[in-house]
């Protein structure tokens, strides 16, 4: 609570009170559910973290445990990371026999997923576990009142857990040192693109992009994506003023890096196609919406539809951001409107 | 029961309402209109369509009003300009994937897409057209129903019915993104899966994505054709909720002036559906006190409850669900077929018309029945068309009939008459009611307790519905009843089908008798009703047919003085084995 801890993955809610609301809840059994379905494009950070430091991300999962009164973990493996999973149960079972010692009933297992980008978003995670289709719940109630089979649920993505043992191990005080009052402390970025270092690499939050840039671009970015396909476009005239953090750019930690020989056009375009696939189909805006956008940006393309259509392509946008069911139809249009007002003429010639 | 009141205020306007009410209830409590799409009052909540978003003060996004429950000093605003842009657009993109050919459409004119494209949108499509070429083409292959992908809207309304309402499961969402579509179990043709031909999900499709199977063009092709005597049917089911989609309410004349309206469609006789579904009260109470008769001489397998088999689809139910109780079902034919055998034998007889060309016509509340084909004894077919009480409505308004003018007619006066009790076979519970009025004077062979005419338990909304029965004189031949428990259950929809099946197979409970009723409420809630369906209007519907029951001067079917005429001259003198095949599968 004291660090201020907000949460690694996409949206960035403050950890310490997602676990306050749910020790809050009177409930015999509760869960906590590590978010292991990394699937946003240019994010590979938490494989990383399951790989090489599964035990701090254990240790976090316990802490909440411990914190929320939860005695179940359960972490929700992306398909792709099936490879994974035997080291893990290896890892498991040295916790499992670890936490004896501190005679702490919390145990921990590991659910493979069905490989769906919408399962990162935490009820449709939910949903998926219980064996449904993959579709987002109608919010409130939020899962740390009505999560798994109905049951208290704090699910956090894995780098949450993995900063909380970090936190507990090196205190609160240590932690408020890196970053910004708004976005304390350090935060793993995957780095990929056109860019000479590619890989994770720990920045400070309240960083801004040009100083990103500047360590890692190749001289020639034109761009930086920054939160994956449903993040934001930053592109060069911005780079100054454009701090990463939850003041400004939230993140998830995806950042790809595009130089001059890329075509924006086909960035948005690769996005979109990426949404209309991935979009569970559940809601309207976001079913339909995704393919009229990819759609509509084909015709301006090709010149079926005038350069005007675009604002009709940027309302519909912004009333998918409105209107959609869950975090993945609202942010299609942020990497849409900033391709597009950034980049305006490579998206018409 | 939660008491406490949550005040909030929609569009500035003030409002209390009971804790766990969702937005969507306060503002029908205002009287302030919300569109909703994917939303029915006898579904599960989805939020799925988005149609009804509301702004929240303090919420970034805009939320559903038939997900979202109130809560204190919540401030709703129901028609900001974000919200009005955002239902816009949502309505766009609903037709940009819809089908949107209206004027060939079966639902033109009622379709909650159109409504709402009437009231959010004038122009040209603004969008790309999604409807893919290969769904334009309609699965046709069911005789009952219908499924038409190019009009589907994703809202699931049918899925959840499907499901949740009546246990079937046929339709489920296959696929995600822009290939997410409403699909049957490997998108096979309806006529191959397991489908019971309800038709609860058309009465509750939104658009004409699933309707039903339309026959009335072969009536009218059947009535321009002179040499056939065509012979109409209707159900009280079907007669109490006309009314409700041509705007009129049913009253003690509404059926004379129907029948009016029937002969001016052109039909050339019109019968009292009431007469038939006496005799099969008659029969089916036969049949059981034969069954109980066989289980008491053989002791070692019981051969009870006797179930009844009336409902169309049920038999399909039970053959894929539970096939273990198929040879408990009665082998009586249904009220409908009933009609249609008895017109092509008797009625024809006596008219001296060949079998042949007559056609029988009847109008059910029912899907299903479209499905039921059986031979009389002539080898032909004992009814000819099965249609909906939506498609007769289609009829008389191409006809431009108004009902309320018109003066009253009677039956054709062969088969004229009805027991109360044979009103109440269209309501759940009420096939149980009717056998119990018999039963019990056939057994006992004294005149019924009236207070027995109205049994509660079997008048409830519940799922399966009991009542016991015990006889303390009993004529002769009949003694093993004396003094013993006859249950007797009413199951009250499929949804409960599987409970109560599950109790026959664990030996929890032990009945002689049961009705099974595949629809919500017995036929008066069936799948072929007007459009829109709710639980509310089904009870109205009940309470009319309990009144009819009152009023009928005679309510036990054996009673029906008719009925005196054709056994006596037709069914007891025709060979046994003929009878059978009259009135028997």
């Amino acid at each position: 609570m004291d660090a201020g801890l907000k949460g690694r993955g996409n949206v960035g809610f403050p950890t310490g009170m997602k676990w306050k609301f749910a020790k809050r809840e009177e409930s015999a059994e509760k869960y906590v559910i590590c978010n292991a379905n990394e699937s946003e494009t240019g994010t590979f950070k938490d494989r990383e973290i399951l790989e090489r430091v599964p035990r701090k991300v254990l240790s976090g999962m316990a802490i909440c445990g411990y914190c929320t009164g939860a005695k179940k973990g359960i972490i929700y493996l992306r398909y792709e990371y099936a490879y994974l999973k035997e080291q893990l149960q290896n890892e498991l079972n040295i916790f499992h026999e670890h936490i004896k010692k501190f005679n702490l009933d919390f145990a921990i297992e590991i659910f493979l997923g069905g490989g769906s980008y919408v399962s990162g978003e935490e009820s449709a995670l939910i949903e998926s576990m219980e064996g449904k289709r993959a579709e987002p719940r109608n919010k409130p109630p939020y899962p740390v009142i009505s999560g798994l089979y109905g049951l208290p649920t704090v699910v956090n993505n894995v780098e949450t857990f993995a900063t909380a043992q970090v936190i507990c191990a090196i205190g609160a005080e240590e932690f408020l040192k890196l970053g910004t009052v708004y976005s304390p402390g350090s935060k793993l970025f995957s780095i990929s693109g056109d860019t000479i270092k590619p890989g994770i690499h720990e920045l400070e939050l309240g960083t801004t992009i040009e100083e990103v840039v500047n360590e890692f671009g190749d001289k020639n970015t034109k761009s930086v994506q920054v939160g994956g396909a449903s993040g934001f476009c930053i592109p060069h005239r911005l780079f100054a003023e454009t701090v990463i953090g939850y003041e400004g750019l939230t993140t998830g930690g995806s950042m790809i890096f595009f130089n001059n020989t890329r075509s924006m056009y086909k960035v948005l375009h690769e996005y979109l196609r990426f949404f209309a696939e991935e979009s569970c189909g559940l809601c309207t805006p976001c079913r339909i919406g995704t393919q009229q956008l990819l759609l509509g940006i084909e015709a301006i393309k090709r010149g079926d539809r005038p350069a005007g259509y675009m604002d009709v392509l940027k309302k519909l946008a912004l009333n998918m951001k409105t209107s959609a069911k869950c975090g993945l139809g609202q942010s299609v249009a942020n990497p849409f409107i900033s391709i597009l007002e950034n980049f305006k003429e490579e998206i018409l010639y | 029961m939660e008491k406490t009141l949550i005040n909030l205020t929609i569009n500035n306007i003030p409002v209390s309402v009971q804790k766990g009410s969702t937005i969507l209830d306060a503002a029908h409590k205002i009287n302030m209109h919300i569109p909703t799409l994917c939303y029915h009052p006898d579904l599960k909540v989805a939020g799925n369509c988005r149609v009804c978003v509301v702004e929240v003060a303090g919420t970034k996004e805009l939320i559903t009003a038939c997900s979202t429950a109130v809560t204190e000093g919540m401030i709703v605003t129901t028609n900001s300009y974000k919200v009005r842009t955002a239902r816009k657009t949502i309505v766009e993109l609903l037709l940009s994937e819809h089908n949107a050919d209206c004027t060939k459409c079966y639902r033109n004119g009622n379709c909650e897409l159109q409504w709402l494209a009437s009231e959010y949108r004038i122009g040209d499509h603004v969008y790309h057209d999604l409807v893919k070429e290969e769904e334009k083409q309609p699965d046709s292959t069911s005789l009952c129903i219908i499924k038409d992908d190019s009009k589907c809207v994703r809202c699931q309304r049918c899925v959840r019915t499907c499901s949740d309402l009546q246990d079937v499961g046929t339709f489920s969402v296959i696929n995600k993104g822009k290939k997410q579509k409403v699909s049957t179990f490997y998108g096979k043709p309806l006529k191959d899966v397991f489908c019971i031909d309800c038709g609860q999900c058309t009465s509750r499709c939104p658009t004409a994505a699933l309707t039903e199977k339309p026959l009335y063009e072969e009536v009218w092709d059947a009535l321009a054709d002179t040499g056939k005597h065509v012979v109409i049917a209707t159900t009280p089911a079907v007669r109490v909720a006309i009314g409700e989609e041509l705007g009129f309410e049913y009253n003690k004349h509404s059926d004379s002036k129907i029948i009016a309206a029937l002969r001016l469609l052109g039909f050339d006789s019109v019968v009292d559906s009431g007469y038939f579904h006496d005799i099969y009260i008659v029969e089916l109470c036969t049949e059981f006190m034969l069954k109980m008769k066989q289980d008491n001489e053989n002791a070692a397998k019981t051969i009870l409850p006797y179930i009844t088999s009336c409902s169309p689809g049920w038999v399909e139910f039970v053959s894929t669900k539970c096939p273990e109780i198929k040879p408990l079902l009665s082998q009586c034919k249904s009220p409908r077929l009933i009609f249609g055998s008895l017109i092509k034998t008797y009625y024809a007889d006596k008219k001296a018309l060949n079998p042949k060309d007559i056609i029988t016509v009847s109008v059910t509340p029912c899907t299903a029945a479209k499905n039921e084909s059986t031979q009389s004894m002539t080898g032909i077919a004992d009814v000819d068309f099965s249609i909906t009480t939506r498609e007769l409505v289609r009829m008389i308004r191409q006809s431009g009939i108004d009902i309320q003018r018109l003066d009253a007619e009677d039956y054709e006066p062969l088969m004229c008459e009805h027991s109360g009790a044979s009103v109440l076979t269209e309501v759940s519970g009420g096939t149980t009611e009717a056998v119990i009025r018999t039963l019990s004077e056939l057994v006992t062979g004294n005149e019924l307790d009236p207070k027995m005419l109205k049994i509660m338990p079997l008048r409830s909304e519940h799922g399966i519905k009991e009542t016991v029965l015990t006889f303390s004189e009993v004529r002769t031949g009949w003694e093993f009843l004396k003094d013993q428990e006859i249950r007797f259950a009413a199951v009250n929809g499929s949804r409960h089908a599987m409970d109560f099946f599950k109790q026959l197979k664990e030996n929890q409970k032990h009945y002689h008798f049961a009705e099974v009723m595949i629809c919500q409420g017995g036929c008066i809630g069936g799948g072929g009703q007007p459009i829109p369906v709710s639980a509310e209007l089904i009870k109205a519907r009940a309470s009319i047919l309990y009144s009819l029951d009152e009023i009928c001067g005679q309510q036990k079917a054996h009673e029906n003085a008719r009925l005196n005429a054709i056994y006596r001259e037709f069914l007891t003198k025709t060979e046994l084995k003929e009878n059978q095949k009259i009135l028997y599968y």
